[in-house]
């Protein structure tokens, strides 16, 4: 199967597109809106030059070219939602073009990829990426009649366009998901499915070995898609659709059999919207109330700078650099402010995997709970470092460090500070564990016969002594330094 | 009241020798009596007017700072978007349409405390040369009824010519501005593209639109575009004063010019009647006796112009219109039985003959297989008429010209002829193409005693010293003295 997909990317700009509105979202419907997003009669458009920056920079971490010279289009088409009937957009020079994107086929360790790291990642052509202007919103309530919401009229949209390079539902979710990566990790869009900052629209179709021919099954765009598991589902179905209908028909792919469908999330099914691809003459010219984007050597460097390392490349680094395993530098590599975080820890003392221990295992919890960042919980990078450490050197137990974590956000106190006040430092000096073995040993005399014996039951007694003494200390003696003691003594 | 400029009468309500509560009553006496025959008007604020003129008066009594335009009576076309009043562009699909903003040019008046007294009438979104396209009123040219102001700023100029104001804006997209100051005898100036912002301008050409003043006299313009010109930042297109800085132009007036060399283009301007000919032939020996020498340049392509406009205007119209739709605001059709009758009916209503004429022009010159047949070769064309204006101005400060091939025409007279209502742009419509500042000048009168216009052309951004040119032909004539006969003093 071939899919290709088109990708809207609301950018998360202080002001619309081409007017000094905020952006708007779930505001009261007309509220963020001026005499230029309601296309009044009269209104000239200002470009939003923050908006040519954040394509550009989602353009060069998609590693496209960027032009140094590029311009407006206007777009012709009718319909409610659209103020001025027509859109301003980019047609014959995208600000970007050529370039790619990868994902990982196989795991992202770069130790198990025998050819050398980046052997295992597929790549995905993009085939250009653009500005224009978003469209209002028409709402269908009651009675017969439509109303229009403007809010979202001329916010700053980044339309990219890949080649047909994807081969099953799988690898477009996960491209899908990279891409959202790295939308937020640059700062550009909030890329909420659910709320639409980011759509996607495949365009599906089959490759059929009949006979020892080829036959390519006409395509289908797929649209109304809000959700990553939607857009797997709809390209999964779509497989089973195309195949069972060229069974019937044999139908190919020609001039103006490309229909449209869209996602129904209950019945989980592609509904027919569009047969035919209607013959859009959409009348592209340039806009003749806009001048040129001109970007300088000297402006392209400036964006550049601002290039963080990608989601992709930081897990494989995570991988590689921390030991990490794959998942967990999945998990850590989610968000830019997570990986930032665990970073910031590790540079300040605290053992890479004790860091990520922490953070998946408690940190992300809770700020999940309180719908806020890792840093939003109120623990420092270094108060977290310190805490790791602490369990590192065996200070305290990794069951504690967790539960220490968790007073740290409720309390603000230092992991020193809790640690002590809960008693939950370990007792690893050996002259006071001493005691207590012998104590133990002298009130369990059948369990040292068993663990002398060397025997089966050995280990299991073993195992019961050591259980013992962490008991008598309710907890705090250092597992290691106990178990080394007692196996001394039982020889 | 006497016939007097903008410029005398702000100089004597400063000096508190008239109050502009006097003036702008006298000016709505005017319009009360001539304002039925002339038909310049689509809308007028007296009551307003009157409130703004006492506040200045009050404030010049008061030893307090006023605008440059301190309460000068003054006329506004209506394309141009105003917060009270309705904004129509003499359409009846915005026939009730408020504005919800200013344009910037009459926030600029209002910021110079002109008194802004109505909006004029037009040809409907500023397409034609006559104003009989007006979808609202008809204007008639003040000196001969049964003939047409010109257009379409053909109220700016009536109103102009009537002393219906002390002076108007216009605009001009393919002489729009000059052709009709040349038929009702006033000064005209389309502004350097760019020199004026458009923001608020109800777009018809957009690379070709420019909003500039309609006045009795050269000093008059000069006053007005102190006011207008400059940046705005809502406007793109509009040249920073940095590139290209503004000047006094009102003061710089005075300042003689030396060696000034005229171009003409002899066989272009052959095509104008005889007694056209004859008044611009005469308006340059005025000059040559002056000191100015007279070089002939050769423009080839100015013989496309009219061609290349009509493809470029019409396309850029066919985008710039279809916001009138009948879904957002003005006219909408009555029970229409979808939203696709919503856009068709309303604008079928709602449109004009000859704007549904230019929308289906622009419509098919952007059409996918006759883009680059029309509207690619239209914008080569365009380049090759620039070239044109730069090679010309290599050999002399100015060009001069008619403003069009012939006086005021009877009203009816082309209707039925669009071509031939396109061809009286001959001589206007190269200004816009090229984006360079054009004015039209009163320079003599036919045998019927309609008034003839001399069109002077400069580079880009030398409104400084296009006005200065025209102010001296203006100082040694007489022309701009005479008033038509309906008016009585």
């Amino acid at each position: 199967m071939l899919v290709g997909l088109e990708i809207h990317v609301q950018l998360c700009t202080r002001t619309k597109m081409f007017c000094g509105c905020a952006l708007s979202f779930a505001e009261e419907p007309n509220s963020r809106v001026c005499p230029v997003c309601l296309g009044m009669p009269g209104v000239l458009p200002v470009m939003n030059r923050e908006a040519v920056e954040y394509a550009a920079l989602a353009g060069m971490a998609l590693n496209c070219e960027i032009a140094k010279f590029t311009k407006w289009d206007r777009k012709s088409y009718y319909y409610p939602d659209l103020p001025k009937n027509y859109q301003i957009s980019q047609y014959d020079l995208p600000l970007a073009v050529n370039g790619y994107l990868e994902i990982p086929v196989g795991g992202v360790n770069p130790a198990l990829q025998k050819d050398g790291p980046g052997a295992t990642l597929k790549r995905t052509r993009i085939r250009r990426a653009h500005l224009e202007e978003d469209a209002g919103k028409n709402v269908h309530t009651a009675g017969n009649f439509s109303q229009v919401d403007l809010n979202r009229a001329g916010t700053p949209l980044l339309e990219i366009v890949t080649e047909p390079d994807m081969s099953s539902a799988a690898e477009v979710r996960e491209l899908a998901e990279e891409l959202q990566r790295i939308v937020r990790y640059l700062g550009v869009s909030e890329a909420d499915m659910q709320k639409g900052h980011i759509r996607f629209e495949p365009n599906i179709n089959l490759v059929v070995m009949k006979d020892g021919k080829e036959y390519k099954t006409p395509i289908v765009e797929v649209k109304n898609l809000n959700s990553f598991k939607a857009l797997e589902k709809s390209i999964d179905y779509e497989i089973g659709r195309q195949l069972d209908l060229f069974v019937e028909t044999g139908e190919v792919m020609g001039m103006g059999n490309k229909s449209t469908r869209g996602w129904d999330d209950v019945r989980e099914a592609t509904v027919l919207q569009r047969e035919k691809e209607e013959a859009h003459d959409y009348r592209y010219f340039p806009d003749p109330d806009l001048v040129p984007v001109e970007m300088n050597d000297e402006a392209m460097r400036e964006i550049r700078a601002r290039l963080c390392e990608l989601p992709l490349q930081r897990r494989m680094r995570y991988v590689s650099e921390y030991g990490l395993n794959e998942y967990d530098a999945g998990v850590l590599t989610e968000s830019r402010a997570t990986a930032d975080f665990f970073e910031a820890s590790v540079k300040a003392g605290g053992e890479p995997k004790r860091v990520c221990n922490l953070l998946t295992q408690t940190g992300l919890k809770l700020a999940n709970e309180r719908i806020c960042s890792i840093a939003g919980l109120g623990v420092t990078a270094e108060g977290l470092a310190g805490l790791a450490r602490m369990a590192q050197a065996g200070e305290i137990s990794a069951t504690a460090a967790n539960t220490i974590l968790l007073e740290m956000v409720k309390t603000g106190k230092t992991a020193r500070v809790l640690a002590e006040g809960l008693e939950l430092i370990q007792k690893s000096d050996a002259g006071e564990l001493e005691g207590v073995v012998d104590e133990v040993l002298r009130g369990n005399p059948q369990a040292v016969e068993d663990a002398k014996s060397g025997g089966k039951k050995s280990g299991k007694a073993r195992g019961f002594l050591l259980g013992q003494v962490m008991q008598k200390t309710k907890g705090q003696a250092n597992p290691k330094v106990a178990a080394e003691i007692l196996g001394k003594k039982l020889g | 009241m006497d016939w007097q400029s903008a410029k005398q009468l702000r100089d004597k309500i400063t000096a508190g020798e008239v109050r502009s509560v006097e003036a702008t009553r006298a000016v709505f006496a005017r319009i009360a009596k001539y304002e039925p025959i002339i038909g310049a008007y689509i809308s007028t604020f007296e009551e307003r007017a009157m409130a703004k003129a006492a506040e200045v008066d009050k404030r010049i009594a008061g030893g307090g700072k006023v605008g440059v335009l301190a309460g000068v009576p003054i006329a506004v076309k209506d394309n141009m978007c105003t917060t009270f009043g309705e904004t129509t562009c003499a359409s009846k699909i915005l026939a009730n349409f408020r504005a919800p903003y200013n344009a910037t040019v009459v926030e600029k008046l209002l910021g110079a405390d002109a008194v802004i007294v109505g909006k004029t009438n037009m040809d409907e979104f500023a397409m034609g040369s006559s104003t009989e396209n007006s979808g609202l009123k008809r204007t008639v040219n003040p000196w001969d009824r049964s003939r047409v102001p010109g257009g379409s700023s053909g109220g700016s100029a009536a109103a102009v010519s009537a002393g219906l104001c002390a002076a108007a804006l216009g605009s001009d997209t393919g002489g729009s501005i000059r052709q009709p100051g040349s038929f009702c005898g006033v000064v005209g100036l389309k502004p350097t593209y760019g020199r004026v912002s458009r923001y608020g301008l109800v777009a018809y050409g957009s690379s070709l639109d420019q909003i500039g003043p309609v006045t009795k006299t050269v000093e008059d313009t000069a006053l007005l575009m102190n006011v207008i010109a400059g940046y705005d930042a809502a406007d793109s297109t509009s040249v920073d004063d940095r590139q290209a800085p503004i000047c006094d132009y009102l003061a710089k007036l005075d300042e003689p010019i030396e060696g000034l060399k005229i171009g003409i283009v002899p066989s272009f301007n052959a095509g104008a009647d005889s007694r056209v000919q004859k008044a611009i032939g005469e308006a340059i020996e005025v000059y040559k006796r002056l000191g100015a020498k007279v070089v002939e340049v050769d423009m080839p392509h100015l013989d496309y112009a009219i061609a290349a406009y009509y493809v470029i205007a019409t396309a850029e119209a066919s985008s710039n219109l279809s916001r009138y739709d009948g879904v957002h605001y003005g006219h909408r059709t009555a029970n229409p039985n979808d939203y696709i009758e919503v856009y068709t009916k309303s604008r079928a209503e709602g449109f004009g003959k000859e704007v549904k004429r230019r929308i289906m022009l622009g419509t098919y010159a952007l059409s996918s297989g006759y883009y680059d047949a029309y509207y690619l070769k239209a914008l080569k064309v365009r380049n090759l008429i620039r070239g044109d204006f730069t090679k010309a101005y290599e050999k002399c400060d100015c060009l001069m010209m008619p403003v069009a091939p012939t006086t005021a025409f009877k009203i009816g007279e082309k209707m039925d002829d669009p071509l031939k209502m396109y061809l009286s742009d001959v001589y206007t419509i190269a200004a816009n193409l090229a984006g360079v500042p054009a004015i039209s000048i009163p320079c003599g009168f036919d045998d019927k005693g309609l008034p003839i216009g001399l069109q002077i052309l400069t580079p880009a951004f030398a409104e400084d010293k296009l006005l200065r040119i025209a102010g001296m032909y203006e100082k040694e004539t007489e022309w701009n003295k005479k008033r038509p006969l309906i008016i009585d003093n």
